[in-house]
């Protein structure tokens, strides 16, 4: 991992906290992680865990509410909790634009889809409505709109979901910005259709060189589409390191959980699809020790009551730098790939046991 | 589109037909002889028999058939032939051809004739209809344009003072009934402090504009000052909720100023119930603002109708009745086809 000064984008110990009148409700607390151009980062959690409001906070959505913002988030060195709300406007869109997941309701019924794509334009630039109207037909060309310059007039209920969302994303980068952030962006949309958005976002990314931010809470868009990956949890991180490893060998019984409920079709029948148990915890009284510890099967691993009373730290993975964990457990690598990884991919299972025994007798030789 | 307006109109002049039948039935079911009203106190039996006959009313105490079905059905049906093709009066024809100097002609669309003010109905509801219509218009211009800024501040200020200040004060004005609102500005402002003249209608061919739009704020404030009430509380329900759009959320992210944000995309979707709103409310004033028209002792629809009834001169009060109802019916086509226009999604289909 790089160093907050040379990341293009670098958020760090990011707190998002609404008051309310029955306490505070820790949103985001204490969130860190660093993004180069040109790269993916995918945050994954269930609902309620916090992705998308510290997604809007990079964004400076909560300017004007009652959040309590506090931590760094630098983007491209500055501080973008520390400018003028006339500065962060100037920004938004320009520098950092953000996709939705329900293009239907995102974009305004009551203007055309060109109208709307123009707005975005030429609030950043000084231009007449012709040279906009001209930009906003070539974007939705990029995006791969037919007709774009037949299109363009129309409204966003005439167009199909996939479209809609082809249209959203040409809005988010008609200004070429550096950063992008995806929230959910496929969530609204029939299969088919997600795989061509998501190759969209791949080929944008290669030609605007620009950093994306994906949230969603599936792990195959993770797989994917995403450099890194950040797990999280109750508003906090609990794995986050680069995608294969947190695929492959995942340490945090979180991610294991969520490894676990993705169905496979292609998976043999021998496969199982395990829920996590429970509920996601409240932010308003968030289990004490680890949040997890309430719905996670691997507590009595942990000796005394370590789960229940001490907040686990992110801390070093075993598979070295960059691969961090907030968990309790000595081991997690054995009861993954004995105990977890079985049950709902034997085949990867055996995989991984060999690997593992592999692994432990190149230790033992180097000692 | 064409279609549709056309499916619209031919929709209302049925739901025109049915109300004017059932205004007549019910006039008619009433106990009292409206003949007996429209001859006066000083009543022979001939000399009701004579308005009777003039005027077209079924005969009475002939049994149900004759008195309460075919007689009023019969009157119905001159009353909507006058309406496209005109009638004469007395509504009786020997009386016309014994009488012919005295005859009066109707010309379509006839709404009857008053025996009790000696005119036609349309004499009389085209003298009235212009100091109605005029104060309708003030007061939709007031309560519109104030109700929608201040339900706007109020909804930008949530939770603030001036929001709670606003909702207060508007349920304060809600809660005050039309009557006490225009006595008070007429007996305190205009009179005793004589702060504005005493206004008497003025139409704007003999006194131009400002005088017209002068003589008109009082009795508009008191009509409009109700509606403002709840259109400020509608906004702010509407500016609220369409705030929490996700639309609005991309508006912002977009880097699009506050203020733009506000009218530009929150304002304009919360227009589209109160466009709705307003035109149904404004049609039913021009149906006649009743206690502000007499509170201002302006000669508008509202009068005419308490003056008719208090007179049971019957061709008067189904003329208004019509009218009115006409009014919202209209209303209800415009508005309809107004909100294609105002919103996209309606338009295919």
């Amino acid at each position: 991992m790089s160093t907050a000064t040379s990341s293009f984008l670098s958020v760090r110990d990011l707190k998002v906290h609404f008051p309310t009148a029955d306490g505070i409700v820790k949103a985001t607390d204490g969130l860190s992680f660093d993004l180069e151009k040109g790269k993916t980062l995918g945050i994954v959690g269930e609902s309620g865990s916090g992705k998308s409001v510290s997604s809007s906070a990079i964004l400076g959505l909560h300017r004007g509410s009652s959040a309590q913002i506090s931590g760094e988030i630098l983007l491209d060195g500055v501080d973008l909790l520390q400018v003028s709300d006339e500065e962060m406007r100037r920004r938004r869109g320009l520098d950092v634009s953000m996709i939705f997941q329900d293009p239907l309701s995102a974009m305004h019924p009551y203007y055309t889809v060109g109208n709307q794509l123009m707005e975005a334009y030429r609030v950043h630039n000084n231009v007449s409505k012709k040279a906009a109207r001209v930009r906003a037909i070539e974007m939705l060309e990029r995006v791969g709109i037919p007709q774009p310059d037949r299109r363009v007039d129309d409204y966003p209920h005439q167009f199909s979901g996939g479209m809609r969302q082809r249209a959203m994303i040409a809005m988010g980068l008609i200004n070429n910005p550096g950063l992008l952030i995806a929230d959910e962006p496929t969530t609204a949309l029939d299969v088919t259709v997600q795989a061509q958005i998501l190759d969209l976002l791949q080929d944008l990314q290669r030609e605007f060189d620009s950093a994306i931010i994906i949230i969603t809470h599936d792990l195959g868009v993770v797989a994917e589409m995403a450099d890194d990956v950040l797990v999280m949890y109750a508003g906090k991180a609990v794995e986050y390191g680069p995608t294969k490893d947190i695929l492959v060998r995942p340490e945090m019984p979180y991610t294991w959980g969520l490894l676990s409920s993705v169905p496979d079709v292609a998976a043999d029948t021998s496969s199982k699809l395990v829920p996590i148990p429970g509920n996601p915890p409240s932010l308003l009284n968030p289990p004490t020790g680890c949040a997890f510890h309430p719905r996670c099967p691997h507590v009595a691993k942990v000796p005394g009551d370590l789960c229940r009373t001490v907040q686990p730290d992110l801390v070093t993975g075993r598979q070295g730098l960059g691969h961090l964990k907030r968990c309790h457990l000595a081991d997690p690598d054995t009861v993954y790939a004995n105990e977890v990884l079985p049950e709902f991919d034997p085949v990867l299972a055996d995989e991984l046991a060999d690997e593992l025994t592999a692994a432990d007798s190149n230790e033992k030789g180097l000692q | 589109m064409l279609a549709y307006v056309i499916r619209r109109i031919f929709i209302g002049v049925i739901m025109l037909l049915v109300m004017s039948l059932v205004t007549f039935v019910l006039f008619f079911a009433s106990p009292v002889d409206p003949a007996q009203f429209a001859c006066g106190k000083n009543c022979s039996p001939e000399l009701r028999e004579q308005a009777r006959k003039s005027l077209g009313y079924p005969p009475r105490n002939q049994g149900v058939w004759e008195s309460n079905i075919k007689g009023p059905a019969n009157m119905w049906a001159d009353f909507t032939k006058g309406i496209v093709a005109g009638r004469d009066f007395p509504a009786d024809k020997e009386m016309r051809e014994a009488a012919p100097q005295n005859v009066v002609h109707c010309s379509a669309p006839c709404l009857g004739y008053s025996q009790y003010s000696v005119k036609t109905v349309n004499t009389m509801v085209s003298a009235a209809f212009p100091i109605t219509f005029s104060i309708a218009l003030a007061a939709v211009i007031l309560w519109v344009l104030f109700g929608v800024l201040i339900g706007v501040l109020a909804a930008v200020t949530k939770g603030s003072f001036i929001d709670r200040g606003i909702v207060g004060l508007s349920l304060f004005a809600y809660a005050f009934p039309a009557f006490f609102i225009g006595t008070f500005l007429l007996r305190y402002v205009a009179i005793k402090w004589g702060l504005v003249s005493v206004p008497s209608y003025t139409p704007i061919a003999s006194g131009g504009p400002a005088k017209w739009a002068f003589n008109l704020m009082l009795p508009a404030i008191t009509l409009a000052l109700l509606y403002m009430a709840s259109y400020v509380r509608m906004t702010r329900a509407f500016v609220l909720e369409s705030l929490t759009e996700d639309y609005v959320r991309t508006a912002r992210a977009k880097g699009v100023s506050g203020r733009v944000v506000l009218f530009k995309h929150a304002l304009r979707a919360a227009l589209t119930p109160l466009v709705t709103m307003a035109g149904l409310d404004f049609a039913s004033v021009l149906g006649g603002a009743i206690i502000t028209e007499s509170i201002f002792n302006f000669n508008g629809l509202g009068k005419l109708a308490v003056s008719a009834n208090n007179n049971y001169d019957l061709p008067v009060m189904i003329g208004i009745v019509l009218m009115a109802g006409a009014f919202v019916i209209l209303a209800n086509i415009i508005v309809d086809i107004l909100y294609a226009f105002i919103d996209p999604r309606v338009r295919v289909g």
